[in-house]
């Protein structure tokens, strides 16, 4: 899909932003770029879209050699998320979402449409389309912006360390949401960070980058397994390195697999007496297909007494969970991120399969510790 | 109280002649500023892009501005002769400089991140320019184009010298006739309300083009 050939860039009378790179993605992978400023990642994510031209070498998208392409025709084949959002403060939402469509001079209803659809794909409703950026939260911009990216449905995305600007909470629930939504949308993306949490979140593989060359270019599993040389595994981080080896582990490996749940019909005091026995404070809500609805704990009983009767009177819907198959590094983060106590596990049609709670983890991080240490002493 | 009765007095005699004035007058700033807009703002965006040469140019525009109206009127006459286009022309220089400063300004703050945005997406150099920097500038720009029209308005007046006629007619003519306040009064008052309806019109003008912006005022063209 995307080739580089033995691609430099030399700033004016001035040092290597580039040296000598070689490198191959396939279609459909998600591929980080990563190292300390100035490495030189920005640099070669931006000659992708010809933003900055390399001084020498070649590269080809889909066989094509992009250097001899018109530049604006080529970006618009490309998808474009630019560092802090950089949406038009004076365009509406649908304005900014279709511009690439509206530059390809696509007719309005086709555009109007393409926004609709673009929309629901993060969960938000038609009527934002009038709205202008300043009136949407920082994450909802994010979106956007992403979104913006994906319009003319280019098949090769880049994006430049677009979620740093927002809080950490916000930011990790996007990472989830956008790793989601390429992996539906199978599209090529080259993604800018420094944070290598995102990196190991979100990549297929990870281009390490130190002085203008690639250090080591390869899938997260491996490069925590074994690093190809001190500058990475000083750039992962000696604490990440020893706690992320054994989290290879996906979230069903550890669950527990019988968590408490009861049904909506339920009356508020036979919940109330089950979470006694069975010496828990909250409980999870499936309906009669195991299918996760929502949580109650005692707090909720204790405050919807006089007013409700059932449990589905009074849970709460809004709870996070997490699909089987997700990897534990993850999970674990988030939990401790959002300061969650457990984390229900779902399958595909949301049937609640599993918990994981804190004292999992716990088990976890000991098996980390001691059972490392045990088998070298050993 | 009686000049207040005599000022009324005055206009209920001269209300045609008061108002043919005031149109004149008027017309004279509008055309001295549609002008000096036709040519200011591409300098103004001219120079955003090519920087180098902005100090020479805004230089160039503060010199004129430095030139004190009455003398340039009677140089211009003496090149473009008497009458209203001498003093359109002398307008027209005297709205190049907030105008083509504005415009550099405009163009110049806006954000690089929205450029490069514009670019990453594949906008060419002139839609850019369409889609982004004007519009992004143009509050700032039509603020110029405020203060030009202020500043004409008030130099227009002086055209009366070299026969161009307009609201200057009757303050000179209060000048020259002995007790002749009233008279003063009557041009005087027309030439600020002139000023201040043209301010305040062009600012409505500026709030109505800048969309997204209406509710927050100015900002939010950066981020966090």
């Amino acid at each position: 899909m995307l080739k580089f050939e033995h691609v430099s860039k030399v700033y004016k009378g001035k040092k290597r932003a580039v040296n000598d790179l070689n490198f191959e993605i396939e279609k459909g992978e998600f591929i980080v770029l990563i190292g300390p400023s100035g490495c030189g990642k920005t640099t070669t994510m931006k000659m992708i879209n010809r933003l900055i031209e390399p001084t020498s070498g070649k590269i080809y998208i889909d066989g094509e050699n992009i250097l001899e392409m018109d530049p604006v025709r080529l970006r618009r084949k490309i998808g474009y998320v630019i560092q802090q959002i950089g949406l038009f403060p004076h365009m509406t939402i649908e304005q900014n979402i279709s511009l690439v469509p509206r530059l390809l001079k696509w007719s309005p209803e086709k555009r109007r449409k393409r926004a609709e659809e673009l929309l629901d794909l993060v969960d938000m409703t038609p009527d934002y389309l009038d709205r202008f950026p300043h009136e949407l939260s920082g994450g909802q911009q994010q979106r956007i912006g992403v979104l913006r990216a994906l319009a003319a449905d280019q098949p090769l995305i880049l994006m430049d360390e677009p979620f740093g600007a927002l809080d950490p909470i916000t930011r990790d629930s996007l990472q989830t949401e956008f790793k989601k939504l390429q992996r539906r949308l199978d599209k090529t993306i080259v993604f800018v960070t420094h944070d290598m949490d995102e990196a190991l979140k979100l990549a297929d593989r990870i281009v390490i980058m130190r002085d203008g060359s690639i250090v080591q270019f390869d899938t997260p599993d491996e490069i925590l397994r074994n690093p190809a040389n001190e500058f990475v595994e000083e750039f992962i981080g000696k604490d990440r390195l020893d706690s992320q080896r054994p989290q290879v582990q996906t979230v069903e490996e550890i669950m527990n697999p019988h968590p408490v749940t009861v049904t909506g019909d339920v009356s508020l005091s036979e919940a109330i007496r089950s979470m006694k026995q069975h010496r828990v404070d909250s409980l999870l809500v499936v309906n009669e297909n195991q299918q996760l609805e929502g949580y109650i704990d005692f707090g909720i009983v204790n405050e919807a007494r006089s007013k409700a009767k059932t449990v589905a009177d009074a849970m709460l819907r809004n709870v996070y969970k997490v699909e089987k198959g997700t990897l534990v590094r993850d999970t674990m983060q988030t939990i401790l991120k959002r300061g969650l106590k457990y984390v229900p596990i779902v399958d595909e049609e949301n049937k609640l399969v599993g918990i994981i709670t804190r004292s999992n983890l716990v088990d976890v991080v000991y098996d980390s510790i001691w059972g490392d240490s045990q088998a070298n002493g050993l | 109280m009686e000049i207040l009765q005599d000022l009324l007095l005055y206009y209920t005699h001269n209300a045609w002649y008061v108002l043919e004035q005031f149109g004149r007058q008027f017309l004279m700033s509008a055309y001295g500023v549609l002008f000096g807009a036709l040519v200011g703002i591409p300098v103004g965006i001219f120079i955003a892009h090519y920087k180098k040469l902005s100090p020479w140019v805004i230089s160039l525009a503060n010199v004129i501005q430095t030139i004190p109206s009455l003398a340039m009127l009677a140089v211009l006459m003496l090149v473009l002769g008497l009458g209203p286009n001498t003093v359109v022309f002398a307008l027209f220089l005297y709205s190049l400089l907030p105008i083509i400063k504005n415009t550099y300004t405009g163009i110049h703050q806006v954000d690089p991140s929205m450029i490069e945005a514009g670019k990453g997406m594949g906008m060419t150099r002139f839609q850019i320019l369409r889609m982004v920097e004007l519009p992004l500038a143009l509050s700032v720009i039509m603020a110029g184009l405020r203060t030009a029209l202020v500043i004409t308005i008030g130099i227009a007046t002086i055209g009366t010298f070299i026969g161009a006629g307009g609201l200057g007619d009757i303050i000179l003519r209060g000048t020259n006739a002995s007790d002749g306040t009233v008279i003063i009064l009557a041009g005087v008052i027309p030439t600020a309300l002139m000023a201040v309806i043209a301010d305040w019109f062009l600012g409505l003008l500026e709030r109505k083009l800048a969309p997204g912006k209406k509710r927050n005022g100015l900002i939010s063209i950066g981020h966090e």
